[in-house]
């Protein structure tokens, strides 16, 4: 069983007059980290609320086809059962947050799963950890600056350990190296509980090196769906407007130069063995 | 913030990038008179704000928020558009163009009867940078204006702050998007802890490794290719920004035969 299905999947928003997303096929396999991204408006958050239940529950709308998550039909399921297992990081950080303090935002999530207070207490000072604020455990989470509030909503989300993790444009207001420390994180948490991962996000010159997968939307529907290596070099890519890393265009432009890079580097570091393992080549 | 002094010129475009918390909103809010500096001045246009009311600043001073819900208020794009230029006394009729303008120019025509709360977080951004350029102040301060944005919409933005800079006006964005600020900025300004640890060209700034690493941030792309590269070949300029200048600089690793 895969853990997400979706098939032929549209969503009309109530008061609207067009499909915010049409015809959206696509499975997802335990422990996938995919990527999803596309312009702004082409209905990626959309469908993010379309695994946890907001869309039909919360947002009314015309709704068409079917969204099964760990085998329940999502339409069918309340959302408090979803939230079992399903675990979103909204794009605006703020509208997640309400506690008095850092501290009582993320265990706040973990009292609602039921765990004991060691449980709590153990699960707390990781995250407070790993995400790097410790420091800001006291303070509360409205006189936080914009990426605080972000890496407290990330925490009190990856606290639950939940099995399918989404997140929507979660590195937006995150300086350059949070940003990195998240993927690697959501890697380890891949590695560790076979946690299933969605993340929506614009700057793909940050994330590409750490997905197995990328899905391009454009006008509410899947478009492009494979490898980054695969998926980063289309010129369908750039012709919708995605930001493509400037790596993949380096490439590009070396191969018309006739400097022929047979393995698409997707970080700087890669990116100079294969200019050496070129030049190497190139002294035989 | 902690012993700050800088100094912006009319005109002048620079983007402001640090750490989570480094200061930066912090700072901007300084300018427009929403923060007053406990100790030191902030003098804009020459007024100093401690003694100067928001409401006077604000007509020279727009502010786009980095949280855009903190902005929005009106029942539709349009409203929200107007309302600025409403508070400031403009006939209907200059209302009425400015608005059609700013809904052009930020891409927004199709969602004039729209509540901005129903638009998705890319669009409420441009909302939001709408209403502040409707009105048509001389300094214009963004905060991390390319959140939830696409590589086109971002080139857009971009392209509004040239106009703006064309036009003469003062241009302070604040970003952590380091491919964004390397791209359209002569002058970025970096902050951390409080204070300015780097001022300068970009190609200067990305490769001050002790500056990015203290403000957490990373070099562009290609001068982290570069600086990679250079680890193997001296010949390699680290301050590339370009993906010409990198091309070209390979080319003649790769052949040193050829001539440019
Ligand atoms: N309303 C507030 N009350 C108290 N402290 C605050 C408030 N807003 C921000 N701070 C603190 O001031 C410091 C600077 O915050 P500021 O918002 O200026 O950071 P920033 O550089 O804009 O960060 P980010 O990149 O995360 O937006 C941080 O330590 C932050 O926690
Ligand atoms: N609550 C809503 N009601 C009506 N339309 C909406 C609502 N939320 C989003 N939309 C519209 O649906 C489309 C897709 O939005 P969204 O999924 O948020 O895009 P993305 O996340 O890809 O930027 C956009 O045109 C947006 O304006
Ligand atoms: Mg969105
Ligand atoms: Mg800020």
């Amino acid at each position: 069983m895969s853990v997400i299905e979706v098939e032929d999947f549209s969503f009309k928003y109530e008061g609207s007059d067009f499909w915010a997303v049409k015809n959206i096929n696509f499975k997802l396999e335990e422990g996938e980290l995919v990527l999803i991204t596309g312009p702004s408006g082409c209905g990626k958050s959309t469908l993010c609320r379309a695994f946890n239940g907001l869309i039909p529950h919360f947002y009314s709308g015309e709704y068409r086809g079917s969204v099964r998550v760990l085998g329940h039909e999502v339409k069918e399921t309340p959302t408090y059962e979803l939230a079992r297992f399903v675990s979103m990081v909204f794009q605006n950080p703020e509208n997640q947050l309400f506690a008095s303090t850092v501290e009582r935002e993320i265990a706040f999530g973990l009292e609602n799963l039921g765990l004991s207070r060691d449980e709590i207490r153990e699960r707390l000072e990781e995250v407070l950890e790993i995400i790097g604020i410790r420091d800001l455990r006291k303070r509360a989470p409205f006189e936080l600056s914009g990426g605080q509030q972000q890496k407290v909503a990330i925490a009190s989300v990856i606290a639950m350990r939940p099995k399918i993790l989404i997140m929507d444009e979660p590195t937006a207001n995150l300086d350059p190296v949070s940003a990195l420390e998240v993927f690697q994180l959501l890697l380890k948490l891949r590695r560790e509980l076979s946690m299933t991962i969605i993340v929506v996000e614009h700057r793909l010159e940050l994330i590409s090196s750490f997905v197995d997968r990328i899905i391009v939307m454009n006008s509410g529907q899947i478009v492009l769906d494979g490898s980054p290596r695969q998926i980063l070099v289309l010129p369908e890519v750039q012709r919708i407007g995605i930001g493509v890393p400037k790596i993949v265009l380096l490439c590009k432009r070396l191969r018309e130069k006739g400097v022929n890079i047979p393995s698409l580097p997707l970080t700087p570091e890669e990116f100079a063995e294969e200019v050496n393992r070129y030049r190497t080549r190139q002294s035989y | 913030m902690n012993g700050v002094n800088l100094s912006v010129r009319s005109g002048e475009k620079i983007a402001i990038m640090g750490e989570n918390g480094a200061g930066k909103t912090t700072l901007i809010k300084h300018i427009n008179g929403l923060l007053k500096p406990t100790r030191g001045e902030v003098k804009v246009l020459g007024y100093d704000t401690k003694k100067t009311p928001v409401s006077l600043l604000a007509r020279h001073v727009g502010l786009v928020l980095q949280n855009p819900d903190h902005q929005l208020f009106a029942e539709t794009v349009e409203e929200e558009i107007a309302f600025a230029l409403r508070n400031f006394g403009y006939p209907d009729d200059i209302v009425k163009k400015r608005v059609e303008w700013a809904l052009n120019v930020m891409d927004l025509a199709r969602y004039r009867r729209t509540s901005p709360f129903l638009l998705s977080g890319g669009e409420r951004k441009r909302v939001a940078i709408a209403s502040i350029l409707s009105y048509d102040p001389e300094i214009v301060i963004f905060d991390e204006p390319t959140t939830g944005q696409d590589y086109l919409q971002k080139q857009k933005i971009a392209q509004i702050l040239n106009l703006l800079s064309l036009q003469g006006k003062t241009i302070i964005v604040v970003t952590h998007d380091i491919e964004f600020a390397a791209e359209n900025f002569e002058r970025i300004v970096v902050l951390s802890r409080g204070t300015i640890v780097a001022d300068g060209r970009p190609e200067d700034v990305f490769s001050d490794i002790d500056a990015i690493r203290k403000a957490r941030l990373l070099p562009p792309q290609i001068t982290a290719c570069a600086i990679e590269l250079q680890k193997h070949y001296p010949q390699i300029n680290v301050k590339t920004i370009s993906v010409d200048g990198l091309c070209q600089q390979i080319l003649k690793l790769v052949n040193p035969f050829l001539s440019s």
